[in-house]
């Protein structure tokens, strides 16, 4: 530290600078690793590089993308939530039970209307959310245990509700949000897209959202500085469960049915986009543009793998020692020694 | 394993257990020890006192091998102590019962006395009847009892204390150093404690024992060393050493020079105005009992107590980080909502806490918006925070507090311990506050940056702020005008303007009212 060498100087330096850098270089350092990628996927598919496969690309990192939101604003205040994944199951699962009449295929019986079903789902995830925020905030519960009980947990309830059924046959209007299209552009993209600059400008512009940057800091001093640290952690977990379930929503869309797995799995991604963006897991660190990044980063990878034909069983293991390369990447270029 | 039992003879003013000669180490531009030396011969006990900042702690560090001296020698027995590198020789010589538990807590009583020694029988399997039976006989022999089954979790405060000290007479150690062991006791405890080492003491144990209630020192200990800003300062049988004295050596007599600097100025004139603080009979869950007081605007007060003492919590409870059990708060004549920041702020609060690292500062997160925190409302509408605004409001702040740093948006991590503190205090200042709570103002800062604290806190209480500084740092309430002083949780003592650093030292440490230890 300089510290003894900078007290010592009385009077202040020639100018003082104002603010600081919009851009961070650890928000660019994916981008180079993301060229090599569309330079790979480039040589080794003459489909990889068209509009179509973009837009398709685009639209299956959407729902990702937008858990990845959801986890960014939980790991910057220096939290956890694993139990997401299952959110993006249960909540459009719960919706379409409601909705379909037939017993036999696995609904309710009381066929709700689609457009009361939409709020349903959010609702959903505003409980899960709320439920996780009461154990980890208020009862002081370890995030990790409690998220990965509510992950099981979660889980279970959707195969007891369907008996393990796959549910299909839902109204247009359930699926538009990721079956529709604007201006030649799939709804879910535009969605993800507007939700990315919404909260982008909401983490950097808004009083709420540096307050979470300063609870992930040091939630003592931000306490003692008058943010309502347990009011916020608590609103982020249920804007959290609802973003889970958004996404949900956007799947359920777009393959026009719900799996008794849908979302399985799902978390390993968004932990990994979110971390590889230089989103730190000790919170107070990170911004949603570099999460971006690693969402699509791992979008165009897996989009890679599958057109360079690679054997469908080696696809996990590749992928898992590729996020492990971009870590390591990035961790030169970003020199974020600190992180653990 | 050697001498489990007591040895026979009889502490003598033989050859000398420890010794060190003319230790110095310096940390960073503090020196935190100067040509220190000390001799305790062997069946001594001896008391270590200084206020703090006196090098204490650092002494202990260097006597327990934890620390490296710049200078000087450390000797045991006459030997010259181990190598830095080698703890278990360190341990043959030394042991030190801290505040803090040393045990592991989820092994039980006779796993933790033994730990690394256990009996073992063939192939290196621990045998339990022997290692139990082992932990009885060894509490027995020096007079201790205990469940040896018990996990070290469980025990009391006392209980713990047996098991380390006992611990350290295992590995054969003859010279324990007490590091305040009555700060968390109760009066029954202590004296148990009292006993307990002078058994010990009769059967050759020599101690070192640390604390800030003189009154014990006079009933366990033989002699005493006084250290003041890292020197020996006094060095006496206590027999010949007056209370009085031991207070002026750990003062000192720079008195009135140093002192009184600030103090005629410092509000005593409208101390008759109404108060712009007032605290009504506030009491606090196990820390405050019914402490009352009152803060005139543009009058600077000081609250001294020792750590412990409840001073603390009670400035904890004006900013609204502590709910108070009972009693009322009022700032400006308004009642505060007990245990809320924002309302304390709005009604007029402006907060520096204790530890800057720890509570103060978001390390990552930039100057502007560290210091912006309090009025984050006035950075735009609808909880938009403006950059441009804040980077104005942060550039003011910079330039009347003259904080030292290249960029408005540079993290405060950056700056240098006297920047950070005066950013903490901008922060505290940003609202215009009518009460300001200062914990500690100073601490951890260089001369420079604490005498430009203390003029930006001249200047708030100038222009009508009222001003209460919780510490027991005599440079910290020497710019106070009164100075209150709380002893266990309640209010003991007043002293007007123009006081004397010895009496209020011998009021902070508790010497001339009520019993020192429970």
């Amino acid at each position: 530290m300089a510290s003894q060498r900078v007290d010592a100087v009385e009077d202040q330096p020639a100018a003082l600078r104002r603010g600081g850098p919009l851009l961070g270089l650890r928000e660019l350092t994916l981008i180079p690793v993301i060229v090599l990628v569309i330079v790979i996927g480039a040589f080794a598919s003459d489909a990889f590089l068209t509009t179509d496969n973009f837009l398709n690309i685009l639209q299956q990192s959407s729902e990702l993308s937008v858990v990845v939101i959801a986890e960014t604003l939980i790991l910057l205040s220096g939290k956890f939530d694993l139990s997401l994944e299952s959110v993006v199951g249960l909540a459009p699962m719960l919706g379409a039970w409601l909705i379909i009449k037939n017993v036999e295929i696995g609904g309710s019986g009381v066929g709700l209307a689609w457009w009361l079903a939409i709020p349903v789902v959010l609702l959903t995830g505003a409980v899960v959310g709320a439920i996780n925020g009461f154990l980890i905030v208020r009862l002081r519960l370890n995030a990790f245990i409690v998220t990965l009980a509510m992950l099981i947990l979660l889980r279970g309830v959707q195969l007891g509700t369907t008996s393990g059924k796959t549910l299909f046959d839902l109204p247009a209007g359930y699926l538009y949000l990721g079956s529709g299209k604007w201006i030649g552009i799939p709804v879910s993209i535009w969605i993800a897209a507007i939700l990315y600059i919404v909260f982008g400008l909401f983490l950097r512009y808004h009083r709420l959202g540096r307050a979470l940057y300063a609870i992930g800091g040091n939630a003592q001093a931000a306490r003692v500085a008058g943010v309502r640290v347990d009011r916020v952690l608590w609103g982020t977990f249920i804007v959290a469960g609802m973003l889970a379930a958004l996404a949900g929503l956007m799947l359920t869309g777009r393959i026009a049915s719900v799996v008794p797995s849908q979302g399985q799995n799902m978390i390993f991604y968004v932990f990994a986009a979110a971390v590889i963006g230089g989103i730190s897991l000790n919170g107070g660190k990170g911004r949603l543009l570099g999460a971006l990044t690693g969402v699509l980063l791992l979008g165009i990878l897996q989009n890679v793998l599958t057109l360079a034909e690679i054997p469908a069983f080696w696809i996990d293991a590749v992928y898992g020692a590729i996020i492990l390369i971009a870590l390591v990447v990035s961790w030169a270029t970003g020199g974020t020694a600190e992180e653990t | 394993m050697s001498g489990q039992q007591p040895a026979a003879d009889v502490a003598a003013p033989g050859p000398a257990i420890v010794e060190v000669f003319g230790i110095s180490k310096r940390f960073g531009t503090s020196q935190a020890l100067s040509d220190v030396s000390m001799r305790v011969p062997a069946g001594d006990s001896r008391a270590l006192v200084g206020r703090n900042g006196a090098g204490k702690s650092t002494l202990v560090g260097v006597l327990t091998g934890i620390i490296s001296p710049d200078a000087g020698r450390v000797r045991f027995g006459g030997e010259d102590a181990p190598g830095i590198a080698e703890r278990q020789k360190w341990r043959d010589h030394v042991a030190c019962v801290y505040q803090k538990s040393t045990l592991v807590p989820t092994l039980t009583v006779a796993e933790n006395l033994l730990l690394n020694a256990q009996p073992i029988g063939g192939l290196g399997w621990i045998r339990w009847g022997a290692m139990r039976r082992e932990a009885e006989r060894v509490l027995a022999g020096w007079g201790m009892e205990l469940d040896v089954e018990q996990e070290c979790a469980r025990l009391s405060v006392e209980q713990r204390q047996i098991v380390e000290i006992a611990r350290a007479l295992i590995q054969g150690t003859r010279f324990i150093i007490l590091d305040e062991p009555t700060a968390e006791l109760e009066g029954r405890e202590v004296r148990r404690l009292f006993d307990r080492i002078s058994h010990l003491q009769s059967t050759g144990v020599t101690f070192l024992y640390i604390s800030h209630y003189l009154e014990e020192i006079y009933e366990v200990c033989r002699s005493v060393t006084v250290l003041r800003d890292g020197r020996v300062v006094a060095e006496a049988p206590l027999g010949d050493m007056a209370k009085g004295r031991v207070v002026r050596a750990m003062v000192g007599d720079a008195g009135p020079a140093a002192g009184e600097r600030r103090r005629a100025d410092a509000g005593a004139a409208s101390a008759r105005k109404a108060p712009a603080l007032e605290v009504l009979e506030l009491h606090i869950d196990g820390a405050v009992f019914g402490v009352s007081l009152r803060v005139a605007a543009g009058e600077c007060v000081g609250l001294a107590g020792l750590a412990g003492s409840g001073k603390s919590e009670i400035g904890d409870a004006i900013a609204g980080l502590v709910a108070p059990m009972g009693g009322k708060i009022l700032v400006g004549g308004a009642y505060l909502r007990g245990g809320d920041v924002t309302d304390a702020r709005r009604k007029g609060v402006g907060y520096v806490p204790r530890d800057r690292h720890a509570r103060g500062i978001i390390p990552l997160l930039s100057i502007a918006e560290n210091m912006t925190m309090t009025i984050v409302e006035q950075m735009g509408p609808a909880g938009i925070v403006m950059p441009g605004r804040q980077d104005d409001a942060a550039a003011n702040m910079v330039s009347s507090l003259q904080i030292v740093a290249a960029s408005t948006g540079q993290p405060i991590q950056e700056l240098s311990g006297g920047n950070q503190q005066k950013a903490v205090m901008a922060r505290a200042l940003a609202s215009a506050p009518r009460v300001l709570v200062l914990l500690y103002p100073t601490q951890g800062v260089d001369i420079a940056s604490k005498e430009a604290l203390f003029a930006i806190v001249e200047r708030a209480r100038a222009g009508g702020a009222a001003v209460l500084i919780v510490s027991d740092e005599l440079d910290e309430l020497s710019v106070c005008g009164r100075v209150l002083v709380v002893f266990k949780g309640r209010l003991t003592e007043e002293f007007p303007a123009g006081w004397s650093s010895e009496k209020l030292v011998a009021a902070i440490e508790g010497i001339g009212h009520g019993e020192p230890a429970g």
